[in-house]
């Protein structure tokens, strides 16, 4: 199909080789290995391949989103998506030879700059898949650092991701994970306290949390140090734009989902991990790191670096077999910053907290409805309902908002939960039309 | 200096040298040699329980890593930090400012087992 | 110092803006306290967005990628990305739904993931596949941890072991360490295929799974893949197949047909999705009926046309990220497959197979293959520094830099000495095929008469070679 030989070429080719046929080379598989036949559609001509994805497309619903959860709509400038669909980016490998990779290596040492600043810390890697396997990468590292085998995790981190974590680990048996419970939708620091001891290798901590809410980000990294535990902060990079940085109130290791930097939803990826930590945790970063250098005339440029750490070359004594990063989302995320700059993404922080605060005093104002639990929270919250949260969520569909995410599914605790976010795109209209359909409901 | 001919020796190129029931240990000269450019090092920390033949330190090179096996066993009572700040030590000087910790040896007739210079020259050339 | 192009942060000017928003009915003060500000704002550049676009499109073209040179990575397969697949995977209704979004308003989407499912079944012969890997060596952890489920609910606790060829991705061992499991390394024979020999006597109670790439890396066929199968089998172990290579088979036979039980494909390789400088990939799994169950959440499923997506199973292993997979990958590679019929696809996996043998038949005096045979999708030459002035395949990588040409993977697999493993891909044409041979055997020639010109490659690129030493030893990752 993408094929460009001729009869002729292919002739020549043969020729070249040596080979009667195709036949005769392709006889190197066994014949009684070979397929006879596939199960398999006619093939599309260019302009009915396009009809059918765009009749596809077409059963998506469009809708107001007012979901989260890790997944976020948020503006994406046009020069973005002009940029990252440049072949030389696109259709280039990892920069194993890195003199003629300069431009995608540049551009990876911008983005690990770009989160280090974000985080408040002095080393990042070039990406993982997206902020669960981040996170994962991260748990393990600060329990071979820490030389010890439990992991806290809070039950205001992402549901989804603590059963990533819990997939990940379960097989080996380590690190352990044990679930701090949050009845007021934090981690409250006598719970933590209880469960610190000398075996605890790190305390994970989100903020903003899965219910948008802020934690003491700094009261729970003094008490995880004072018992030698590590500190895995959780953020949404674009919250950064706003709050204090992990780094700075005391996070030994920071990650997050970075899809919210110019990526799109794109129904779950790809996305974007980000993964950042101290200097002295460097040669403990999982996948490719890029490092700046000088070549033989002393001119600056750019290389993989520490690769001795890697799968490649360490095998079966690696401690990560990560082997690729999500290079075109990270790429997306630096031209993004680079756009908005500090005020630009202080602005979308600041829009979307507006906008979530003056959404939860109108849905809270309608008769039924509750913010589940008390105190600060960025541009998520969650919405206690009278009647079972998917039911509310299915029934606004007809207005055309997505309303939230109902968590029922995560912990049946939650059946009336729906977790609700307001970002940067969200209009005065649909906040109102939200509220109006709710209030609708609730008659 | 710990001079190499009063060293002993394993198969897998790290030197013991002895002093009371204390070693230093370290890499070989070939050993450095056939990892070239030393870019990092991870010692064990004092106080940590080594065994002779299994892995408690990591040398790595830019495109290798290799583990660095106790030659002998016993407690880590000093680590040589300078090597870990500056890995290039370990190329300049493996049986001087390149050693890498020193053991308090729970079982000294161990070192009988490891080979003398002039039989580690005839195996490492191999 | 001498600079190449300036950071972003070099460029950046206080006071620029690239996009602006409108302002909040609200500052952030009225909602949220004080101490959970940050006091400094972050570091990031201050840049006009004409600033942003030179500066991106300047450092575009520092790189080689793929739409402008032949880069014939071998185990990467850099076929060419079809355009259509992009504007397809970047349409409104795909792109812009939430994740969270009901089944009812994703049904499109879905709908895709359901049939690429099918398709990849189709062509694997497997009963069952997870789109939700992110990447390769994503999918070899989810398959060894599927195989830890399987032993598992067999109450079988004596398998601890997984056996790997020597000539195997180094994301085999590391995978299976991730899960749990000891790794024993099994030798190839000289002609580059798995030792059955050898195998058998690694085999035993405690072998839970045997992993191996087919093609391997040297690009042959396993030609006793059934019989790997059956002992692996007879031992009461599973048989993981490395799909990295599939390209090869594409259209031409089964892997189910071979005895595989579980395996994983790069659609970022064999069917045409762009690799982005290092991804975006995604790594589908696939597994026989009796494995089906261990399947991560979440999956798509039918019924009279409708689709849903199920994220209670039991005996699944969970779920190896967040949300459904790399969707965006996944339509690329689903257009990728509608755009061919049964004899189209067979007739990618014969291109590649005859495109790697053109170039082994003109190298092979050169440059001598690791083992001298027909090859399927990509060929393993050596170079011979005895033979030429101490010049070596790293040095040889860089001269073709100069050439015009991406290098070859170098130095891979391990178990040949010198390696230059080379997959031109079917989308290469005869004259680019011709060129590169063509420079190869220049390369050699310079080897012999001025070695020295060949050691300092390269010469016409951005950059001369650049400080590995001094970048490891004191690292420098951000500004």
């Amino acid at each position: 199909m993408y094929s460009p030989h001729t009869a002729a070429d292919r002739e020549a080719m043969l020729r070249a080789i040596g080979a009667a046929s195709l036949n005769e080379l392709v006889a190197q598989i066994p014949a009684d290995l070979r397929a006879d036949g596939f199960d398999w559609p006619t093939a599309l001509a260019a302009p009915e391949l396009l009809a059918h994805a765009r009749a596809l497309a077409a059963k998506n619903r469009p809708l107001a989103c007012f979901a989260g959860g890790g997944a976020r709509d948020r503006f994406v400038p046009a020069a973005v998506k002009a940029l990252t669909q440049r072949g030389e980016f696109l259709t280039a490998y990892t920069p194993y030879q890195a003199e003629a990779s300069q431009g995608t290596l540049q551009a990876i040492y911008e983005f690990q700059s770009s989160v280090c600043a974000l985080y408040g810390m002095d080393a990042a890697n070039a990406s993982l898949y997206d902020g669960a396997t981040a996170l994962a990468e991260a748990v393990g590292a600060a329990a071979r650092i820490a030389g010890r085998k439990k992991i806290l995790l809070p039950e205001s981190l992402h549901p989804e991701w603590r059963v990533v974590l819990a997939t990940y680990f379960a097989a080996k048996g380590e690190p352990t994970l044990e679930t701090v419970p949050c009845p007021t939708g934090r981690l409250e620091p006598d719970e933590l306290a209880r469960r610190l001891d000398e075996t605890v290798a790190a305390v994970v901590v989100a903020t903003p949390n899965f219910f948008g809410l802020l934690e003491d980000g700094a009261g729970i990294a003094a008490l995880a140090h004072a018992h030698g535990a590590l500190v895995v902060a959780v953020a949404d990079p674009v919250s950064l734009g706003l709050l204090e940085a992990p780094g700075v109130w005391g996070a030994d290791f920071a990650v997050g989902e970075g899809q919210g930097l110019g990526n799109a939803l794109n129904y779950g990826g790809p996305y974007l991990g980000l993964f950042a930590c101290k200097k002295a945790h460097v040669r403990h970063v999982p996948g490719r790191i890029c490092g700046m250098t000088a070549d033989a005339d002393g001119k600056r440029g750019f290389v993989l670096t520490l690769q001795a750490r890697e799968q490649h070359i360490r095998r079966e004594r690696a401690a990560s077999n990560v082997c690729s990063n999500e290079a075109l989302c990270a790429l997306a995320a630096t031209i993004h910053l680079a756009l908005l700059g500090p005020a630009g993404l202080r602005e979308v922080a600041e829009l979307s907290v507006d906008k979530a605060h003056r959404l939860a005093a109108k849905l809270g104002a309608v008769p039924g409805f509750r913010l589940r639990f008390a105190g600060p929270f960025f541009d998520e919250f969650a919405l206690e309902c009278p009647v079972p949260a998917e039911r509310v969520r299915n029934a606004l569909l007809k207005d055309g908002i997505l309303a939230g995410i109902p968590l029922g599914g995560y912990d049946p605790a939650w059946k009336n939960v729906l977790l609700v976010g307001a970002t940067e795109q969200r209009t005065d209209e649909e906040i109102d039309r939200y509220a109006a359909a709710l209030g609708r409901l609730a008659r | 200096m710990y001079d190499e001919k009063n060293c002993r020796f394993a198969k897998s190129h790290e030197w013991a040298f002895a002093e009371g029931d204390v070693a230093t240990v370290g890499i070989s000269d070939y050993a450095q040699k056939e990892i070239s450019d030393i870019v990092f090092v991870e010692l064990p920390k004092a106080g940590a329980q080594v065994e002779q033949g299994k892995p408690c330190a990591v040398i790595e090179s830019v495109k290798a890593a290799a583990d660095f096996f106790a030659p002998v066993s016993g407690e880590v009572v000093a680590v040589n930090d300078a090597i870990v700040d500056n890995p290039a030590l370990v190329n300049q000087s493996a049986h001087g400012e390149g050693w890498f910790f020193k053991i308090k040896m729970s079982k000294p007739a161990e070192l009988e087992a490891l080979m003398d210079f002039a039989a580690y020259q005839s195996t490492a050339a191999h | 110092m001498n600079l190449l192009e300036k950071l972003s942060i070099e460029k950046s000017v206080p006071g620029r803006r690239g996009v602006r928003f409108a302002q909040p009915a609200q500052p952030a003060a009225a909602w949220l306290p004080e101490t959970a500000l940050r006091k400094t704002p972050p570091r990031l550049p201050e840049m006009s967005e004409f600033d942003v676009v030179r500066h991106y499109t300047r450092l575009s073209r520092l790189n080689y990628c793929l739409d402008t040179h032949l880069y014939p990575l071998g185990s990467c397969t850099m076929k060419y990305n079809p355009r259509a697949n992009e504007e397809i995977a970047a349409l409104d209704g795909f792109a812009a739904t939430h994740p969270g979004a009901p089944d009812a308003a994703a049904q499109g989407t879905l709908e895709v993931l359901w049939r690429l499912e099918r398709m990849l079944c189709a062509l694997t012969g497997l009963a069952a596949f997870t789109l939700q890997p992110a990447a390769g060596a994503h999918g070899e952890f989810t398959g060894i941890l599927i195989a830890a489920a399987y032993h598992r609910s067999r109450r079988d606790r004596r398998r601890t072991e997984i056996l790997v060829a020597d000539s195997s991705h180094g994301t085999n061992p590391a995978s299976a360490v991730l899960g749990g499991f000891a790794v024993k390394t099994v030798a190839s024979r000289p002609d580059g295929r798995l030792d059955l020999d050898a195998l058998k006597t690694a085999l035993g109670p405690q072998t839970a799974m045997v992993m191996l790439t087919v093609p391997n890396t040297l690009g042959l066929f396993e030609r006793q893949i059934r019989e790997i199968a059956d002992a692996a089998h007879a031992a009461g172990a599973l048989l993981y197949m490395d799909g990295a290579n599939f390209n090869a088979l594409m259209g031409l036979a089964k892997p189910a047909d071979f005895g595989v039980d579980i395996l994983h494909l790069n659609l970022h390789k064999s069917f045409s999705t762009p690799h982005g400088g290092g991804g975006p990939g995604s790594g589908p799994v696939g597994v026989t009926a009796a494995l089906e169950k261990f399947l991560p959440v979440p999956r798509v499923a039918e019924k009279n046309g409708r689709f849903t997506l199920r994220t209670k199973i039991r005996g699944s292993i969970g779920r190896m990220r967040s949300w459904a997979g790399n969707v965006g990958v996944a339509l690329k590679a689903y257009a990728y497959l509608r755009a061919h019929d049964a004899a189209t696809l067979r007739s990618i996996a014969e291109n590649a197979i005859l495109n790697a043998n053109y170039v082994r038949a003109q190298l092979r005096d050169l440059f001598p293959p690791a083992v001298d045979e027909p090859c399927l999708h990509e060929c393993v030459l050596r170079t011979e520094p005895e033979k030429l002035n101490g010049i070596k395949t790293l040095d040889v990588a860089k001269r073709l830099l100069d050439a015009g040409f991406y290098a070859p993977t170098i130095y891979f697999p391990l178990i040949v000495h010198e390696a230059l493993m080379v997959e031109p891909t079917e989308t290469e044409s005869k004259e680019t095929l011709d060129a590169f041979v063509a420079a190869l055997r220049a390369i050699h020639a310079e080897a012999l008469a001025d070695p020295d010109r060949v050691r300092a490659a390269p010469h016409e690129l951005p950059v001369r070679r650049l400080d590995e030493l001094a970048a490891a030893r004191n690292p420098n990752v951000a500004w």
